[in-house]
């Protein structure tokens, strides 16, 4: 006699995977699973407005006389909600390279991811590191050749190389831009402020590292969408080094110490009728 | 004659909440058992966890259709891992593995909301919380779902440590002992329950630890 498999309907029933089922995604090279519609930009639009990617950024980095300076805010907010206040967003890519994450947090991530992994097979293949110039290019060809697909990123890759310092901007448009002062992100026009009024070429260390972080800091006062810890990172000649990492709730305090004042009147009890 | 369109969408929302606390030696990850449509409940038994490997553990809420497609893809990238390296996964790597999973399909998501839970090659507690399409960071607890925006507050107010970033570091344990963990995770859904519609009927919670892995459950209101 048959006996029926009621297995399926056990909700508390371990999960087993097929192996075969996997079998062209083992053994091709991994591809993007695209949507069977006719209206790609439509079904991309609801499906971000579904998941809503984590967004909202301050980033910054310059060149001065003793390397590049890179700092960031950590907020990520998905719509109004605050989803987390401790996001990385300057990935380490390798001990001479840094890269900046502002836009859709999962497309940073995975392509810095990427990245890091391209650098090393370059290193591995021509038994010397990348220039930030060729990473960065690398990073801004694959962004072009997923243009308008809905990639959100906004990033600065900066490190130092045979050539001293080096800063690259690239975006998900396909922007690719050498420079020596940039802001990403939402917070941008408010660190842009503090930023170019405070820049000179032959700052020290310090008095960079400074700068960073203050331009940081008014960022955050002012953009509802940055906010949580500042973190500071110099590259050097011998790689990159975190200086610094302050909430900036407390660092307006810092900023803005609260003066003690003068009581005028006390108050004095009401006399009981 | 007006031109009649097909409106069909691949995704549903399920419901439901996931919350996961990592100790000095222990994680605790924690789901509601209960699987909505609109104001209709479809069960209040459907499990939202998972064990991945010896030492992780996945709860995801979203669409439940693709939660189990995901799971199985993970369960047969697990699979294929073993015979390759007759071993098992460590959690911070299947943590990238999943990462990745959901980042391949950032055309076509996965409407999967995910935190997953275990200990590390220390045998410390790791909780990773991700979004649909693969950004994810270690935490020391987190809340996903229809609930999470009720419970994260509450576990920020009882157990917020310095933030990872902050330079000096300090110290960043969840100062809770295993019991007490326990406890706040069911006061978490015992209080989304009262204020969320996609919470409810039980709340089901795995606890690894150095003695190996157990499952608890707690009865939720059923309204």
């Amino acid at each position: 006699m048959m006996k029926i498999d009621f297995s399926g309907l056990d909700p508390y029933m371990p999960v087993k995977g097929n192996a075969e089922d996997l079998d062209d995604e083992i053994l091709a090279a991994p591809s993007f699973k695209l949507p069977v519609t006719v209206d790609f930009d439509g079904f991309q639009k609801a499906a971000v407005q579904m998941v809503k990617p984590a967004k909202g950024t301050t980033t910054l980095a310059f060149i001065f006389k003793d390397g590049v300076m890179v700092a960031a805010d950590s907020r990520a907010s998905m719509g109004g909600y605050i989803s987390s206040q401790s996001v990385k967003k300057i990935i380490e890519i390798n001990p001479y390279m840094l890269g900046t994450m502002a836009g859709g947090a999962a497309d940073c991530q995975f392509w810095h991811r990427n990245l890091g992994i391209k650098c090393r097979l370059h290193e591995l293949a021509n038994k010397r590191r990348i220039s930030v110039a060729g990473a960065s290019k690398l990073l801004a060809n694959i962004l072009y050749s997923y243009r308008g697909m809905g990639l959100s990123v906004g990033t600065m890759i900066a490190g130092w190389d045979e050539n001293g310092p080096g800063l690259y901007y690239v975006d998900s448009e396909g922007g690719r831009l050498k420079g020596t002062r940039f802001s990403v992100g939402s917070g941008s026009p408010y660190a842009y402020g503090v930023l170019d009024s405070g820049y000179r070429f032959d700052l020290s260390v310090e008095e960079a590292a400074e700068l960073a972080r203050r331009a940081i800091y008014h960022a955050t006062f002012r953009d509802g969408a940055s906010g949580g810890v500042a973190s500071v990172y110099h590259v050097g000649p011998s790689g990159w080094k975190k200086l610094s990492g302050d909430d900036v709730g407390e660092l307006h305090y810092s900023y803005y110490p609260v003066e003690p004042t003068a009581v005028e009147q006390e108050m004095a009890d009401v006399p009981i009728a | 004659m007006t031109k009649q369109q097909a409106n069909w969408s691949p995704y549903d929302n399920n419901g439901g909440t996931c919350v996961a606390i990592a100790g000095a030696d222990y994680c605790v990850i924690a789901a509601d058992t209960r699987m909505s449509t609109g104001y209709s409940i479809l069960t209040r038994d459907y499990s939202k966890i998972i064990q991945l490997a010896d030492k992780s553990v996945m709860a995801s809420s979203g669409f439940q259709a693709d939660v189990r497609a995901l799971q199985k893809v993970l369960a047969a990238r697990h699979l294929i891992y073993q015979h390759q390296h007759n071993k098992q996964m460590s959690c911070p790597a299947m943590a990238q593995l999943l990462s990745n999973t959901l980042y391949f399909k950032r055309f076509f998501p996965y409407y999967a909301f995910n935190v997953l839970g275990g200990l590390d090659s220390e045998g410390k507690g790791c909780v990773f919380t991700y979004d649909a399409v693969g950004s994810y960071e270690r935490v020391g607890y987190s809340a996903q779902g229809s609930g999470a925006t009720l419970i994260t507050p509450f576990l920020d107010n009882q157990l917020k440590s310095p933030s990872p970033l902050l330079l000096p570091a300090k110290d960043a344990v969840t100062p809770l002992s295993e019991i007490e963990a326990i406890d706040l995770v069911k006061t978490c859904f015992a209080s989304a329950t009262e204020r969320d519609i996609y919470t409810g009927d039980k709340v089901e919670m795995l606890v690894l630890n150095a003695s190996g892995i157990r499952r608890e459950f707690m009865e939720l209101r059923k309204d």
